[in-house]
């Protein structure tokens, strides 16, 4: 799972091995100047030597300046390699959400692939940084501390050494205990995000029903979990600080009843270098060495229980990471779709695979390039299952879909969803003008042809009566412009892609039956050789097709011309029969 | 400029210690064990000394170990470090706790306020960006609360005694201490300015980059459609790329104060050493606390010692700047989501069950009578009831949402108890608005809305909505079983309420085929559910609520007309003896109202019944017979 991160490491690998070669040069430099330090008071000092102070006192400003180098560099270079890895890993997973197929994207809930990428990186990226700067410094100041204890007295240094395991194992305890816990409440922390994010979108519901109160509880509830599981698990780690404190002073004073023995009795030091027999000195010495052995336990401990308490967010990312599209590009595609002719043969779908209920049953059609289909069929019916496996937002469970003639699975995806445009049934705008939305149909359309493509989607009039135009800023999701006008906006943005075949996925349900009319008007004269399918409610809408299926249950009831389905279609000419009382003619 | 921000700042670390207040008696109890521990910390330091000083060295003079006083005093030790412990451990769980009933308090707030605010709060924010507020916000409060506070705390305490010990070793060296310390909290301003510019920065790009990632994420259908992958990644890297950006400074200086800070300390060591050696040598008096003495080389050495550790905790106090600067710009943005203004509600009318007497005279209870009567009180602070009756009259009303462009002009209507009342026209004339401002999404800017004759800002917003169900184009449901999302509408709905409603929305059949029936869990987006079937959901959820009024807004755009004609039977159950406002396409559903209003750029511009309007041979007979193009 980590190797699996640090692959988004890539161009910050170098600023990382960097930031552990400069943290050693600090680290060497904050051992040293400590001893320094003791020269400048024991032989500066002890022989009230003013021009030895002045000396060491000009050597150790050297020092501090060399260390204070290696620091800026460590604090520039680190921050670097841990912001950037954080980057990586946000870039890395979003990449990776865009190649995701519509199933993917089921299996994943918006919300918490946010937190996925905002929380859990954050959380990633901070243990990354501060595991690079305390990988190098705390082993190398453990090593050292344990070689000077050991060098006076190999006896202390052993007790030392002893100490480090209970530490670690108290540590690894909680550790345990605490790890499950976590990965419950991320998932309840996606609960509380989806809570605040569909309050959000459905604030109008939640007002005009005055549940403010009920979403409150809802949401005062969820926070309430997180609070017990998150308080849960900080009480055990509450523990950590006493154990460590525990370990560290009940080592202190163990070396301390020892080390007075040893200079009692003038127990020998284990190298003779350092003098023969151990003197208060040497007892101070060991004792500071003993707590910096401890403190780099601590250091070396804390980065243990963050990256345990990052584990989740590790585990979340990589998740994502790895998820595979479930829609992958073939291994030699065709690029060109030779027309927007479209079959179906002996498709059955179900969005489970396998195994799941078929929401499409046996469907065999053929539609010929250039054709206007409608599509008619009851709530639930399968319509909008049908046209998505064209684009092959979804593979058929069984059977095949051609476009131009070709397997939709031998396409390359591009050019097949480039051929292939969509309305889809729950319209998104994005946030930006009129003007950047409709160029995600074409980025480089021109402004004419972005009007020409509102004019036949009949959005022009209304735009022009606004205040700003075609510049007029779109809030999220649209949600400053009328249903209707959005979907003609929507058809606009589809219309921009010049598609060999053109989805209308229940697109003109807002749209006043004469706009209807005009937009299918526009796609009879300007774009007659593009496929049309359009799903409709409205016979209106689809009777003037050249052919109209009629789904039912999955399956296709029938195809045919609105007159010959009118005289043999029991459901069409019910739906037909439920519209024309109110609407058009007069007669009853 | 940098004054007022940082008087800003203040403030809001006011407020962030104001929640810490809310736990007073925990405060206290932790500030106890902060100062215990802090002060065992103290003796520990200590302890070395007066180890080696009072019991090895005159043990090793002797030659002879005598454990008895040596050990009393590691016992006595031990106590201590027990103590400090102890108290370690208490602090760490009451912490634990505080800081995470914080947080939830903060949350609970934020959101509790958030219900409070206008629609056009939720307008004009991406959802993302909103959404940060609950997590990376609030997420740096954490750090704030639960290692800053505490550890600012106990270095308090560890400076206030080395200070101390300090000034009675020498004050000549403790002011140049002082000065030193003066500087180093310049530098440290310095830095944490830099510091805190980018961390604000920081938190602002991730709120952006959240909002775009939600807008996108939950548009990728879109976005997969329209092959538009490669751009919104691009567009993505460049909000990726401006967080990372502001990240990276924000941590390089948050980090560079660690070593400034410490070779700071080593150069005011080095400075106090030769300081201390001339002094000493030529034999200056030194001013102590307890008097005048003459400088001794083993004073400056242990003074050394002191102005070290006291040094070290300064720059400890240095580094937390960070968090604290961190923390400020987390909670700045949440304050700021709770300063927003609510939604203004003056009004004083509430809606009660009543029971009515043959005379007519309304009396207030609390069963469910399925008879409301609005309460109104008087000046004397008594009470009169009107009955409700679902009355809503406009008169002359304006309205914008922006200042320039006005989208209603002069509305003047009126709808009568049990009337349906239907409002056609092309999209964009103005029909959602009208119902926008009746249940005061929006309010007017000129003229009159009454129901029952009571003005609408005289009744209470809850009071109103309650009294008006909406069905709206666009469903929005709630990640939960299907029957909860029915019940939505009436929270104490039995299951049989449930089913009935839908069955009168027609929904009943689709519900019962699928697997899990009634149980059937959806997410929010619903995507498990086609548009129909969320719109057919969505009315069963406004008919259980069973309101005297009712606005279905296109409410049944999306379900194809034989499943409406279905529909259409519960439908007009549902809207017997209510008052509803219809907006629709489809002439068949606007067809049978008692008046229908044809709205053209925010004027109605004829009005009257179908049979009217079709002799009136106006737009609305253009529009019927197709001669007539909307737009």
């Amino acid at each position: 799972m980590v190797k699996r991160l640090l692959k988004s490491l890539r161009e910050f690998r170098r600023p990382a091995i960097l930031t552990m070669i400069v943290m050693l040069g600090e680290v060497g430099m904050e051992m040293l100047i400590p001893l320094k330090m003791a020269d400048l008071i024991d032989i500066g000092f002890a022989n009230a030597d003013l021009q030895y102070i002045v000396k060491t006192g000009l050597i150790l400003i050297s020092f501090a300046v060399v260390s204070l180098c290696f620091g800026f560099a460590g604090a520039v270079l680190g921050a670097k390699a841990g912001t950037g890895f954080g980057k990586n890993l946000r870039e890395d997973m979003f990449r990776n959400v865009q190649t995701f197929s519509f199933s993917n994207i089921d299996k994943f809930s918006t919300s918490s692939l946010i937190t996925r990428t905002t929380t859990d990186v954050t959380n990633v990226q901070n243990t990354f940084t501060m595991a690079i700067k305390m990988a190098v410094r705390t082993p190398v100041t453990l090593l050292f501390a344990i070689i000077m204890t050991m060098v006076i007295s190999w006896k202390i240094a052993l007790i030392m050494i002893a100490a480090i395991p209970v530490l670690f194992a108290g540590l690894i305890l909680l550790a345990k205990k605490v790890f499950p816990m976590f990965s419950r409440v991320f998932k309840k922390y996606d609960r509380m995000n989806n809570i605040v994010q569909e309050n959000l979108r459905g604030i109008r519901v939640v007002k005009s029903f005055v549940r403010e109160d009920y979403e409150r509880d809802k949401f005062n509830s969820i926070s309430n979990e997180l609070f017990r599981d998150f308080s849960k698990i900080e009480k055990i780690l509450a523990w950590a600080g006493p154990i460590m404190m525990f370990v560290v002073y009940g080592s202190m004073l163990l070396v301390a009843w020892i080390g007075a023995h040893y200079v009692v009795n003038g127990e020998p030091v284990t190298f003779a270098f350092m003098g023969d027999v151990i003197t208060t000195g040497l007892l101070t010495s060991i004792i500071s060495y003993s707590l910096q052995i401890l403190m780099a336990c601590m250091g070396l401990s804390m980065i243990f229980v963050m990256i345990i308490m990052s584990r989740e967010s590790m585990r979340r990312i990589s998740e994502v990471l790895s998820e595979e599209t479930t829609i992958k590009n073939p291994a030699d595609p065709a690029k060109e779709t030779r027309d927007g002719s479209i079959e179906f043969r002996g498709v059955d779908f179900s969005y489970g695979g396998e195994e799941g209920n078929l929401c499409l049953r046996d469907v065999d059609l053929m539609i010929p390039s250039g054709a206007t289909v409608g599509i008619i069929g009851g709530t639930g019916s399968s319509k909008s299952t049908l046209v998505q496996l064209i684009p092959r937002l979804y593979d058929v469970t069984d059977g095949e879909v051609r476009v131009g003639g070709t397997d939709v699975r031998k396409y390359d995806l591009k050019a097949l969803r480039d051929a292939v445009a969509m309305v889809l049934q729950k319209n998104v705008l994005f946030s930006g003008t009129i003007m950047e939305n409709m160029r995600w149909g074409d980025p480089n359309a021109s402004d004419e042809e972005i009007y020409h493509a509102l004019k036949l989607a009949a959005a022009d009039s209304f735009i022009e009566e606004l205040p700003d135009k075609y510049e007029t800023h779109i809030e999220q999701g649209g949600s400053n412009v009328s249903g209707g006008q959005r979907q003609r906006l929507c058809i606009a943005r589809a219309l921009l892609k010049k598609p060999k075949v053109l989805i209308l996925d229940d697109s003109t349900s807002a749209v006043d039956t004469a706009t209807d009319a005009r937009i299918q008007q526009s796609f009879r004269e300007y774009i007659p050789e593009t496929t049309k399918l359009i799903i409709a409610q409205r016979i209106s809408s689809v009777q003037d097709s050249d052919m109209i299926i009629v789904m039912d249950g999955g399956t296709v009831n029938a195809v045919g011309t609105h007159e010959e389905l009118l005289h043999k279609n029991p459901i069409y000419r019910e739906v037909y029969e439920s519209q024309r009382k109110g609407d058009g003619s007069d007669d009853r | 400029m940098t004054d007022k921000k940082q008087k800003m700042d203040f403030k809001v670390l006011k407020r962030v210690l104001s929640y810490l207040l809310r736990y007073k008696l925990r405060c206290a109890a932790a500030f106890v064990c902060i100062v215990i521990n802090a002060l065992v910390g103290v003796v520990s330091a200590m302890a070395l000394g007066t180890l080696i000083d009072r019991y090895i060295v005159p043990m090793a003079e002797a030659g002879r170990f005598d454990g008895g006083p040596l050990l009393g005093f590691i016992g006595v030790l031990a106590l201590i470090f027990l103590a400090g412990i102890f108290a370690q451990f208490v602090n760490s769980r009451i912490f634990a706790v505080m800081t995470q009933s914080i947080q939830r308090d903060i949350r609970n707030d934020m959101f509790s306020h958030m219900q409070t605010l206008p629609i056009k709060y939720f307008d004009v924010n991406t959802y993302g960006d909103v959404m940060s507020h609950y997590t990376n916000d609030t997420d740096t409060l954490r750090q704030l609360l639960s290692q800053t506070i505490p550890n600012l705390v106990s270095t308090a305490i560890t400076i206030l005694v080395t200070f101390v010990s300090m000034l009675i070793s020498s004050v000549w060296m403790t002011l140049f201490v002082l000065l030193f310390v003066f500087l180093m909290m310049q530098v440290t301003i310095r830095i944490a300015g830099k510091s805190g510019k980018y961390f604000t920065e920081q938190q602002e790009r991730i709120g952006e980059l959240n909002g775009f990632v939600e807008e996108m994420i939950s548009g990728q259908r879109v976005v997969k459609v329209f092959n538009h992958e490669e751009e919104t990644t691009e567009a993505f890297v460049k909000f990726n790329n401006e967080l990372a950006g502001a990240s990276r400074r924000a941590n390089a200086f948050a980090s560079m104060m660690g070593p400034v800070m410490m070779n700071l300390g080593h150069l005011q060591y080095v400075l106090l050493a030769v300081m201390g050696a001339i002094l000493v040598s030529f034999k200056l008096p030194n001013l102590t606390v307890t008097g005048i003495s003459l400088l001794t080389l083993g004073t400056v050495v242990s003074f050394l010692q002191l102005s070290r550790s006291f040094t070290q905790t300064v720059n400890n106090v240095a580094q937390q700047t960070n968090a604290i600067v961190m923390a400020m710009a987390g909670a700045k943005r949440v304050f700021d989501l709770m300063d927003e203004a609510p939604e203004e509600d003056e009004g004083t009318v509430t809606l009660v069950n009543a029971r009515e007497a043959a005379d007519g005279t309304l009396t207030e209870c609390e069963e469910l009578t399925h008879t409301w009567a609005w309460k109104v009180p008087k000046k004397d602070g008594t009470y009169f009831y009107i009955k409700l009756e679902g009355d809503v009259r406009m008169s002359h009303v304006d309205f914008s949402y922006v200042e320039d462009k006005q989208v209603l002009k002069d509305i003047t209507l009126y709808a009568e108890p049990g009337q349906k009342v239907a409002f056609v026209g092309s999209t964009g004339a103005g029909k959602t608005t009208v119902t926008n401002l009746i249940n005061r999404f929006y309010d007017i800017q000129q003229g009159d809305i009454t129901y029952d004759g009571i003005p609408v800002r005289d009744i209470r917003k809850g009071a109103l909505r309650k009294s008006l169900g909406i069905v709206l184009q666009d469903v929005n449901l709630f990640t939960g079983t299907i029957r909860e999302n029915i019940r939505y509408g009436k929270l104490g709905a039995s299951d049989e309420e449930v089913e009935e409603a839908a069955k009168l929305a027609n929904a009943h059949d689709f519900i019962s085929r699928l697997p899990e029936g009634y149980e059937t869990v959806i997410d929010g987006t619903g995507s498990n559910l086609s548009q129909g079937q969320r719109q057919l959901l969505s009315i069963a959820r406004a008919a259980i609520a069973d309101p005297p009024v009712m606005i279905l807004d296109e409410a049944t755009s999306s379900i194809d007309t034989r499943t409406e004609a279905l529909v259409q039977h519960g439908m007009d159950k549902l809207m017997q003896n209510r008052t509803v406002f219809v907006i629709a396409h489809r002439l068949s559903t606007v067809r049978n109202s008692d008046v229908i209003m044809v709205l053209e750029h925010g004027v109605i511009i004829e009005r009257g019944t179908h049979e009217q309007l079709i002799a009136e041979r106006g737009k609305y007979y253009q529009l019927y017979t197709g001669a007539f193009e909307l737009e």
